[in-house]
C-alpha cells in the first residue's frame, strides 16, 4: 500500500510532522517498509568528467572518452561531439537510460569496432534547450564536486509503503490510513460527504443479478457516463499514480485507479457501446472463455461469478474485466460498475485460474459493501471533470440485504487479556472515532461494527483495536513468572542432547542439512522406505523427503573433499522420513569419516579408517550413554549401502527385534557412484526411537557400589576355531561360565596362517579371574580353567592350543 | 673388637671412595656375602665365650648396621646419579607436534536451541516437540487460518500430496495444538524445531528454525507476555539493558498480536544489540485467540494466554555475527570450524550461557 503524505492529508486535517506521522503509523499497526522517492527515469543521468578523449581509431569524427561516473572504474563511450575533450564535465546517461527528447532507450552497443557503455548528451537531448551541436557543458565551479550525482533533480514527494496485514482491507485506501491515525490522535478525520454531482436519467443498460446458489455478487452498483472524451490524465493524477511507481494509461482507467486506492473501492469501466443489450451478473458454465485484459484466454469452471451481456462473458467479477468491453481513447459512453463481491469466492476462482490483480487482492480481504455509491460518486464527478460527459442515476442491484453486526464487549475483558486499564470514557471515544456505533449498558458496550471492518466479529478484535490505537507501549513488562509444571526436557530430549554432543567429542563437525534431499541420491541409502515426493520442489535436485541422512552428508562431504580436505567427520541428528504422514518420521544420527587417522604425524604411522573406527565410536556413544557394553550384541546384518563384508548392527539386547545402530565401512559402488575420491568411507547410524529407556537411573547406578578387594588373577588362552566361529560368541560363553568369577574377556590376538590349519583361525584371550568372598588358591584356579577350556571346546568346536 | 673396628673403618674408607654399582655391589659380597667379613663373624658367635658373646654380638650388629646404611646411602646415590647421567642423553624437543588432535564441533543452531532451552528452563518452561511432516488442519485450520483465507499466502508451503493436505509444517505453532490436545491446562512450553518455506534467497532458506513459546493458565497476560520476552532477550544476548519495542501485528492465532523490535547499534559494522537507536524485528507474538483454545477444547472465559515465535538461525546470525543464512545449511568444513562450538560447552545457567 503505497501513498504519499500529500494525499494522506486530502483525508486528514494534522499538523503532525512527517517523521511523527511514519512513527504512528507503525505504533497502530501499519507496518511502514519505506518512506522515500519514486526511482525516476531520470536517475540514470548522472554528472560526469571526461578524463581522457582520444581519436576513435576507425572513424574521423568520433572520439573515445574514459569517463569518470564517480564509480570506482571509469567508463568507456564513444562520442561524435566536437567539444568532447579532457576534464570537461558533462551529463552522462548509461545503458538503460531513455533519452527524454527522443525516447530512445540506450545499450550498450559497438560504434565502428568499440564498444560505447552508454553515452554524453546534448542539451537539446536533455530537453534543456535546442543546442544539439556538441554535448552539455557544465560549470566546473557548480558542478565538480558532483561528478557521479543524479543531474535531474527527483521532484516527486518521497512515498510511504506500508505493508498491510490480511486483516486490514479497509487500510488498503488511503482513507482507511487516515481514520486510524486520527483514532490515534494525529489530527481529524476529513468530511467525505460534499461530493456534488447532478445524475440526470435513469441507467439505460439493464443490470441483474442472477439469484443463484453460490452466487458470489450480493450488491451490484452502476451508472452509465456519456458522451466524454476519454484522454491522457492531467498532472496532477498522472503525478499521483507516477508517485506510486505505476505507469498512468488514460483519464478514465487512472481514475478508477485513484478511487480504488483512496477508498478502497475498486471500480470497473466498461465500453457502454460494446455491451450487448445487458447486464448479466451470474454463475459461470464449464467451458465458457473470455480474454482477459491482460491478454490471456481464460477458461472458465461451473460456478465462477462472472459479468456477462447476452453475447457471453465480459469479465471476472471483481477479479479481472475482458478486452471485449474495455475502455480506449476513443471510448464515447461508459458504464461505472461498483459491487461487492464475497471474499471466499473470489479467492477460489483467482486460485483455480492463477490470476493475481490489485482488484482481486482487495476483494479477497472484504471491502465495504456500503461504499458503492461512495464510489460511483467520487469516479463518475472525476470522470466529468476531466472527461466532460453527463452522469445517469445510480443503478444499485442487491440481493442481499447488508445489516451492520453488533456485538457485545464487557468492558472488563480488555484489562484482563491487555493487563493495564484505560478508562471507560477514553475506550468509547477511540472506538467511536474507529467508526463504531457505541452505546453503553453498564459493564457492557453495545457495538455496531463499521461496514469497513470485515475483521471484526468478537470481543478480541475490540480488545485489539483498544490497544493498539491506545499504543503498545502501556503494556506492563511484568516479572517472569516461575512456577513449573513439567521438567524442562523429557528422557528422549535428554539422550538427544547427550548423543548429540557425545559423538561431537569424537571429533565430529555437526552439520544441519535440509530434510529433504535428491531422490537419485536418496534412492542408494532408502532400502525399503518410501519414496516421499514433494509436489512443489523448490528445485528439482530437492525433491523427495530423506530416508536417510547420508544422503546429504555424502554429498556435503564429497564438497569438502573438493575443497582440499581429505580427513573429514561430519554428522547430524535429525529427521529421516518413513512416509508422508504426521509422526512417521524417526530421529536419526548419522556420522561419517573420510580419509586417514595420524595423517601427516610426525610420530605415528598414519593409516586408513576402517570400520573398526567406525565401531569404537557408536559403541563408546553408547555406552557413554549409559548402555551396558557387556549387553550390547553385534550382528553381521547392516543396509545395503555399507560395504557387505565389513559392517554390522549394533542392539541393546541380543532377543531386540530393532538394531540401535549400524557401523561399516560404506560400500565401494556408492563411493564409486557419488564420486567421492578418498582413502577411505566409514560410517555409523545411531537410531534414537529405538534406544530403549535405560532401566535404571543413575542415582539408582551409583547406589549400588560393590567391589572386591581379593587378589585377581589374569590366565591367557588360546583356541583354534573354525573361521567363521564370531570372537562375540567366544566371549560370551566364557564370561557366562561363572559370572560371580570371571571379570572381564579380553582378545588381544587372532591370528590365521602358519600352523593354523587353513579353514580355522586362532583367538587369543586373557582372563580375569576375582572372587568377591576369598582369595582363590592355585586349586580354584586351576579348576576354573580347566572348566573354561572343556566348555569352550563343547560349545564352540574350540580347540586349546598348546 | 679391635678387628671388627678396624674391618669398619677400612670399609667406610673404602665407602666414601668414588663408587659405581659394580663396585658397591663387591663390597656389601665382601662384607655380608656367604663368606663376608661380618657374615664369618655372625657364625663364629656361638663359639665365643658365653661371658663375651652378648657384648661382641652387639658390637658387632652395631658394625653391621653402621655399614649397611652407608652402603644404601651410597646405592642411592650410585642410582640416582646413573639415572640423572641416562637423563641428559633423553632430552626431546618438546616443541614437536602432539599427536593428532580430534576437536568435534556443534553446529550454531543446536548450541543456540541448547541456549534458549536453558534460558526458558530457568523460568519453568519444558520442551515439547512435533512432526516436521503436518497435516493442514495442526498447520493453518486449527490455528485459526482456514482454507481460503489470504493469510495463508503468506506462508509458501511445501506440499506432499496433490490434495494438499499433507505439508512440511510452516511454522512450530502447531506443536501448539499438538500438546494442548494432548494434555491439561495449565501449559508452559517452548518448542524448537524444523520449520519449511518454499522460498529461497539470501535470507530466506526453503529450511530454517523457530522456537515456538506457550504459556496458558488463568490470568496470563500482556504483561507477562512482554516480561517473559524482555528476559529472554536480556539473558539470551547476555546484555544487562535492552531497549524493546511492540509493534501491532497481525497473526490469525494470536490476537491482539505483536512484532517485537529490539534496539541495536552499528559498532565497526557489527551489529550491537541493546541500546542503539536503530530497531529490528526478532520475533511475532500475541495472546492466543480465542478461537485456537475452542479448537483445542480450552474454555476461553477461564484459561487464556500468550505464544510467540522466534527464528532460531536469525538469533544465531545476531549472536555471532554470522551474515550468510544459507551457509547455515552448506555444511562447509571451515564455516563450522569457525561458527561451530565445542561439545563440552553446553549452555546452562550456573555455568552461564557461553564463554
Amino acid at each position: 500500500m503505497k501513498f504519499t503524505i500529500g494525499w494522506l492529508k486530502e483525508h486528514l486535517d494534522t499538523k503532525f510532522k512527517d517523521r511523527e506521522i511514519i512513527e504512528k503509523l507503525s505504533d497502530v499497526g501499519l507496518e511502514v517498509e519505506s518512506f522515500e522517492k519514486v526511482s525516476s527515469d531520470l536517475d540514470n543521468f548522472k554528472v560526469a568528467k571526461i578524463i581522457n578523449a582520444e581519436q576513435h581509431p576507425n572513424a574521423d569524427k568520433l572520439k573515445v572518452c574514459d569517463v569518470d561516473i564517480g564509480e570506482q572504474d571509469t567508463v568507456k563511450v564513444v562520442c561524435g561531439a566536437p567539444n568532447a575533450k579532457k576534464d570537461l564535465l558533462t551529463v552522462y546517461a548509461g545503458p538503460g537510460s531513455v533519452i527524454p527528447k527522443n525516447n530512445m532507450k540506450l545499450a550498450v552497443s559497438k560504434i565502428r569496432g568499440v564498444t560505447s557503455y552508454g553515452m554524453l548528451c546534448s542539451e537539446s537531448e536533455l530537453n534543456l534547450s535546442d543546442e544539439s551541436n556538441g554535448i552539455t557543458e557544465l560549470k566546473s565551479n557548480k558542478y565538480s564536486d558532483k561528478v557521479g550525482k543524479n543531474f535531474f533533480k527527483n521532484k516527486t514527494e518521497k512515498v510511504i509503503d506500508l505493508s498491510i496485514t490480511p486483516n486490514r482491507p479497509d487500510c488498503l485506501g488511503v482513507r482507511g490510513v487516515a481514520r486510524d491515525l486520527a483514532a490515534a490522535g494525529v489530527g481529524k478525520l476529513k468530511l467525505t460527504s460534499n461530493i456534488n454531482i447532478k445524475n440526470n436519467g435513469a441507467q439505460k443498460i439493464k443490470v441483474s443479478i442472477t439469484k443463484e446458489k453460490n452466487q458470489s455478487c450480493t450488491i451490484f452498483g452502476s451508472c452509465l457516463i456519456q458522451d466524454v472524451e476519454n484522454k491522457e490524465s492531467p498532472k496532477w493524477l498522472k503525478d499521483k499514480i507516477e508517485s506510486l511507481g505505476q505507469k498512468p494509461i488514460s483519464a478514465i482507467v487512472d481514475i478508477t485507479n485513484y478511487v480504488m486506492l483512496d477508498l478502497n473501492r475498486p471500480l470497473h469501466a466498461y465500453d457502454a457501446d460494446k455491451i450487448d443489450k445487458e447486464i448479466i451478473v451470474r454463475n459461470s458454465v464449464m467451458g465458457e472463455t473470455f480474454e482477459a485484459l491482460d491478454n490471456k484466454e481464460y477458461k472458465l469452471e461451473n460456478d465462477m461469478c462472472v459479468i456477462s451481456d447476452k453475447s457471453g462473458v465480459l469479465g471476472l467479477g471483481g477479479i479481472i474485466g475482458g478486452t471485449r468491453s474495455g475502455t480506449e481513447l476513443n471510448t464515447k459512453n461508459i458504464l461505472l460498475e461498483s459491487a461487492y463481491f464475497s471474499p471466499r469466492s473470489i479467492r477460489k476462482t483467482s486460485k483455480l485460474l492463477n490470476i493475481d490483480t490489485d482488484a482481486k487482492f482487495r476483494f479477497e480481504r472484504g471491502i465495504d459493501p456500503q461504499s458503492i455509491e461512495l464510489g460511483l460518486k467520487k469516479a463518475s464527478k472525476l470522470i466529468t471533470e476531466i472527461c466532460g460527459g453527463k452522469v445517469s442515476k445510480f443503478d444499485v442491484q442487491k440481493i442481499k440485504k447488508y445489516k451492520k453486526n453488533k456485538i457485545k464487549f464487557k468492558i472488563s475483558l480488555f484489562e484482563r487479556i491487555a493487563g493495564f486499564k484505560v478508562k471507560d470514557k477514553e475506550i468509547i471515544k477511540i472506538l467511536i472515532d474507529l467508526g463504531f456505533e457505541v452505546s453503553k449498558k453498564k459493564l457492557e458496550l453495545e457495538l455496531k461494527i463499521p461496514s469497513w471492518r470485515p475483521d471484526i466479529t468478537q470481543p478480541i478484535d475490540i480488545v485489539e483495536e483498544i490497544v493498539r490505537i491506545k499504543g503498545y507501549g502501556n503494556i506492563r513488562t511484568l516479572e517472569p513468572d516461575k512456577t513449573r509444571f513439567k521438567a524442562t526436557l523429557n528422557k528422549q530430549q535428554k539422550l538427544f542432547h547427550f548423543l548429540q554432543r557425545s559423538v561431537a567429542s569424537k571429533g565430529y563437525f555437526e552439520t544441519v542439512t535440509w530434510s529433504f534431499t535428491d531422490s537419485k541420491l536418496n534412492n542408494l541409502f532408502k532400502e525399503n522406505f518410501k519414496e516421499i515426493k514433494i509436489v512443489n520442489p523448490i528445485s528439482s535436485d530437492l525433491d523427495v523427503l530423506r530416508n536417510s541422512i547420508f544422503s546429504n552428508l555424502t554429498s556435503y562431504l564429497k564438497k569438502n573433499l573438493d575443497r582440499g580436505f581429505k580427513d573429514v567427520s561430519l554428522f547430524e541428528i535429525g529427521p529421516i522420513f518413513k512416509d508422508n504422514k504426521p509422526g512417521e518420521q524417526l530421529t536419526v544420527i548419522g556420522a561419517i569419516k573420510s580419509g586417514k587417522i595420524s595423517r601427516l604425524n610426525w610420530n605415528e604411522e598414519n593409516r586408513s579408517v576402517d570400520l573398526f573406527d567406525a565401531k569404537k565410536d557408536v559403541i563408546q556413544t553408547l555406552v557413554e550413554a549409559g548402555y551396558d557394553r557387556q549387553n550390547l550384541f553385534v550382528r553381521e546384518k547392516s543396509p545395503s549401502y555399507f560395504h557387505p563384508g565389513k559392517s554390522g548392527s549394533v542392539y541393546l539386547d541380543k532377543d531386540d527385534i530393532h538394531p540401535v545402530a549400524y557401523f561399516g565401512e560404506i560400500h565401494p559402488n556408492i563411493i564409486k557412484k557419488i564420486n567421492i575420491k578418498t582413502e577411505a568411507l566409514i560410517g555409523f547410524e545411531i537410531y534414537l526411537d529405538y534406544l530403549k529407556d535405560k532401566k535404571l537411573k543413575l542415582k539408582d547406578l551409583k547406589s549400588q557400589f560393590k567391589f572386591s578387594d581379593y587378589q585377581k588373577s589374569d590366565r591367557d588362552f588360546a583356541f583354534v576355531v573354525d573361521k567363521h566361529f564370531k570372537a562375540q560368541d567366544l566371549i560370551d560363553i566364557i564370561s557366562s561360565i561363572d559370572e560371580s568369577l570371571i571379570k572381564s574377556v579380553k582378545i588381544f590376538d587372532v591370528y590365521e596362517g602358519e600352523n593354523i590349519p587353513k579353514d580355522k583361525k586362532s583367538i587369543a584371550l586373557n582372563v580375569t579371574i576375582q572372587s568377591s568372598e576369598k582369595t582363590l588358591e592355585e586349586s580354584d584356579l586351576e579348576k576354573i580353567n580347566k572348566l573354561i577350556i572343556s566348555i569352550v571346546e563343547t560349545k564352540s568346536g574350540a580347540k586349546i592350543r598348546s | 673388637m679391635s678387628d671388627i673396628k678396624k674391618i669398619k673403618d677400612e670399609f667406610l674408607e673404602r665407602l666414601n671412595e668414588d663408587l659405581n654399582t659394580e663396585s658397591i655391589n663387591q663390597i656389601k659380597s665382601e662384607l655380608f656375602g656367604k663368606n663376608g667379613k661380618i657374615s664369618s663373624y655372625f657364625k663364629n658367635l656361638g663359639s665365643l665365650p658365653a661371658e663375651d658373646r652378648k657384648k661382641f654380638a652387639s658390637d658387632l650388629n652395631f658394625v653391621k648396621v653402621e655399614l649397611q646404611e652407608k652402603i644404601n646411602k651410597k646405592i642411592q646415590e650410585i642410582e640416582i646419579k646413573e639415572i640423572n647421567s641416562k637423563l641428559e642423553n633423553e632430552k626431546v624437543d618438546v616443541t614437536l607436534p602432539e599427536r593428532n588432535i580430534a576437536q568435534g564441533k556443534i553446529h550454531p543452531v543446536s548450541q543456540v536451541i541448547d541456549e534458549i532451552s536453558s534460558i526458558f528452563s530457568e523460568i519453568g518452561f519444558s520442551v515439547e516437540e512435533g512432526p516436521d511432516v503436518e497435516n493442514e488442519y495442526y498447520n493453518f485450520t486449527a490455528l485459526n487460518t482456514p482454507d481460503n483465507h489470504p493469510a495463508r499466502d503468506m506462508h509458501d508451503t511445501f506440499y506432499l500430496d496433490d490434495k494438499k493436505e499433507l505439508l512440511l509444517r510452516t511454522h512450530t505453532s502447531p506443536v501448539q495444538v499438538r500438546t494442548m490436545l494432548k494434555d491439561k491446562p495449565p501449559f508452559k512450553i517452548i518448542a524448537p524445531g524444523r520449520t519449511y518455506r518454499s522460498d529461497s534467497d539470501q535470507t530466506h532458506a526453503p529450511m530454517f528454525h523457530q522456537v515456538e513459546g506457550l504459556h496458558i493458565d488463568k490470568d496470563i497476560n500482556m504483561g507477562h507476555l512482554k516480561g517473559c520476552l524482555n528476559y529472554f532477550i536480556k539473558s539470551f544476548f547476555e546484555v544487562d539493558k535492552i531497549k524493546m519495542r511492540f509493534r501491532p501485528s497481525h497473526f490469525p492465532f494470536t490476537e491482539p498480536s505483536a512484532e517485537v523490535d529490539i534496539g541495536y547499534e552499528l559498532k565497526d559494522g557489527k551489529i550491537v544489540i541493546g541500546e542503539g537507536d536503530k530497531w529490528l524485528e526478532i520475533l511475532g507474538c500475541g495472546m492466543v485467540h480465542p478461537n485456537v483454545l475452542k479448537n483445542v477444547k480450552i474454555n476461553p472465559d477461564k484459561y487464556q494466554g500468550y505464544a510467540f515465535g522466534i527464528g532460531i538461525d536469525r538469533l544465531a546470525m545476531l549472536k555471532y555475527g554470522i551474515n550468510d543464512l544459507r551457509a547455515f545449511f552448506e555444511t562447509d568444513y571451515r564455516w563450522i570450524n569457525h561458527f561451530g562450538f565445542d561439545p563440552l560447552d553446553v549452555p546452562s545457567n550456573y555455568r552461564g550461557l557461553s564463554r
